[in-house]
């Protein structure tokens, strides 16, 4: 799993290429600020709540073709679903691409992640672990509302 | 000598022999090092000497009778002297052993800086410093009242010389320039920037941690007030540098730290401080890094810094060849006088990945701003991939590293 063929796969870079939701909410309710300070990677998430739910997300920065890929696909995964929802994915990706190289991961677990299951390679790369999950960092600092900004750095 | 002998002299398959851990394979691909600049592999001897230290002459330096001190103090202080040779200072007691490049300049930031700018004075920095020779003058502007001001670079990576005359005047305290850009691989014409100043009666700071290893520095030539360097990126150990004082300035600058050793005598009323260079060599230093930076210096010194220069300028053409000729790369950092640094970008491709797909291939470049952030805000970019080379690279290295963003094109053609 550790060859670069499959960290890039043909999903992660068609995501980067034309990432989804990449735009500003003028209506927001929520958003957040995130900062990878190592290597410059940077995002802005919005969301717009109804209720529970996430009616609405999109985000901008710029970053590598990793942290913009997981954006793009967290934005298609989240939309529409409820804030406890989209936790439960995001303990459960975090889960995924924070195993340790050699352990085995549950097949059923990555296939109920969809296509971020893409991103399950990640976990080979170490030092790219941070860049796959900032924008999940910065969608839950921007649903807890407890900072305005995040950053992997601390 | 002749090129022709030199060349004869100087033979990288011989000098590779001298560094084990370029024999390793990473993910199963011969090791490529370029990341130099980050930091330089280590000889062999280098390591024995650090061995051999530990062994035969560990002891705590400057303070015992018995036999180990004395012979530690004197290796270190000879590693001293060595240091002095390298840069060709008038006195051992010019050289301070300090942690690196960053050590050094905080100390004149905080010794001179402290009894020398005042409100309304001004600091003169370059448009391509390290984070390294910012921070601690920002820190200082602020807390003195004096302002920061910054030499500007055009689209090549050089420093403008003519804005950095207008820039000068009697507010000027301090000039605090790289020698070598880290992450441009600019040689800037520091030798006209320390004429300039001295006309203006304002003392200048070279940061030489990219020079060091790479070309013979003289500081009575040069006439430079103060010359730091970390001794990892001359193929020593970390955790060690030097910072040379021309003795007329340390004598008038204030302690660094306090503790023991820079002491002469301390009663509860009045402390009295030990003479250059103990003064600012507060506690028990680094010993087994200094006597190892001594002998990486002896290993320099054998190779000759002239023939490591000469054969590193053929390396860097070869390199700026190749890889311009990548379609789709640019190179960030396209001086006239250039050390072995290439800084570029791929299309498409984040400097990031970059570096990810070359690492698997077993190359190691550095990505990311190089604690150089306001020079990627001059080229409008976030981040640059970076091969560094030394004298230990291979042409035959390049052309692997060319294979490997031919891959990353692949994928992100
Ligand atoms: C030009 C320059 N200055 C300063 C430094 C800081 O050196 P150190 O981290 O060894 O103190 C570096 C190291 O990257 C450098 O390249």
């Amino acid at each position: 799993m550790s060859e670069v063929n499959e960290l890039y796969q043909q999903l992660i870079l068609e995501h980067n290429k034309s990432p989804r939701n990449f735009k500003k909410l003028e209506n927001a309710t929520h958003d957040a600020d995130g900062y990878n300070p190592l290597c410059g990677d940077h995002y802005h998430v919005w969301l717009k709540l109804d209720g529970d739910t996430i009616a609405d997300i999109g985000f901008q920065g710029s970053g590598c073709a990793i942290s913009k890929s997981s954006a793009s696909m967290m934005t298609s995964a989240v939309k529409g679903a409820t804030i406890q929802e989209a936790k439960e994915m995001l303990e459960k990706y975090h889960s995924v691409i924070m195993t340790k190289i050699g352990d085995e991961i549950p097949e059923e677990k990555i296939e109920s992640l969809g296509s971020l299951g893409a991103l399950a390679g990640v976990r080979e790369f170490p030092a790219r672990i941070k860049c796959a999950s900032l924008a999940w960092h910065t969608m839950n600092a921007a649903l807890t509302q407890k900072e305005k900004s995040v950053s992997t750095e601390n | 000598m002749s090129t022709l002998e030199k060349e004869i002299l100087f033979d990288v398959t011989t000098v590779r022999k001298d560094f084990p851990i370029l024999t390793l394979s990473v993910y199963g691909k011969p090791l490529v090092y370029l990341d130099n600049a980050a930091t330089t592999q280590k000889p062999q001897i280098v390591l024995d000497t650090l061995t051999k230290y530990y062994t035969e002459q560990n002891s705590n330096i400057h303070r015992g009778v018995h036999f180990l001190s004395e012979v530690a103090t004197f290796e270190y202080e000879k590693a001293r002297g060595k240091v002095k040779n390298l840069l060709n200072a008038a006195d051992s007691k010019e050289i301070i052993f300090t942690k690196g490049t960053t050590d050094g300049i905080n100390l004149v930031a905080h010794s001179y800086g402290r009894t020398h700018i005042n409100a309304g004075d001004e600091v003169i920095i370059s448009a391509m410093e390290h984070h390294s020779n910012i921070v601690p003058w920002q820190l200082l502007c602020e807390e003195r009242g004096a302002t920061l001001r910054v030499i500007p670079m055009n689209d090549e990576g050089e420093l403008l010389i003519d804005g950095f005359q207008k820039m000068l005047s009697p507010k000027t305290k301090i000039v605090s320039v790289v020698y070598v850009s880290n992450s441009l691989g600019t040689i800037n014409p520091i030798k006209k920037i320390i004429e300039l100043s001295h006309a203006n009666g304002t003392p200048v700071l070279i940061d030489g941690a990219q020079s060091v290893a790479h070309m013979k520095v003289d500081v009575r030539e040069l006439d430079c007030d103060f010359f730091v360097f970390s001794g990892h990126k001359i193929f020593g150990p970390t955790g060690i540098g030097a910072l040379y004082g021309k003795s007329e300035w340390l004598e008038k600058m204030i302690p660094y730290q306090g503790g023991g050793d820079m002491i002469r005598s301390v009663t509860f009323e009045k402390t009295t401080f030990n003479d250059l260079p103990f003064k600012f060599e507060a506690g028990t230093p680094n010993i087994a890094g200094g006597i190892g930076l001594g002998a990486a210096i002896d290993y320099v010194q054998k190779i000759g810094l002239d023939a490591i220069r000469e054969y590193e300028h053929e390396l860097l053409e070869y390199g700026t060849d190749t890889l311009q000729s990548v379609n789709g790369l640019r190179i960030i950092g396209t001086a006239k006088e250039k050390a072995s640094v290439i800084s570029f970008v791929v299309e498409n491709a984040h400097p990031h990945d970059v570096g990810t797909i070359l690492d698997r291939e077993g190359i190691a470049i550095r990505t990311g701003h190089h604690c150089t952030q306001p020079v990627m805000q001059r080229f409008g970019i976030p981040a640059t991939a970076r091969a560094s080379l030394s004298m230990y690279n291979m042409k035959e290295e390049i052309d692997i590293l060319v294979r490997g963003i031919e891959k990353v094109k692949e994928i992100f053609g």
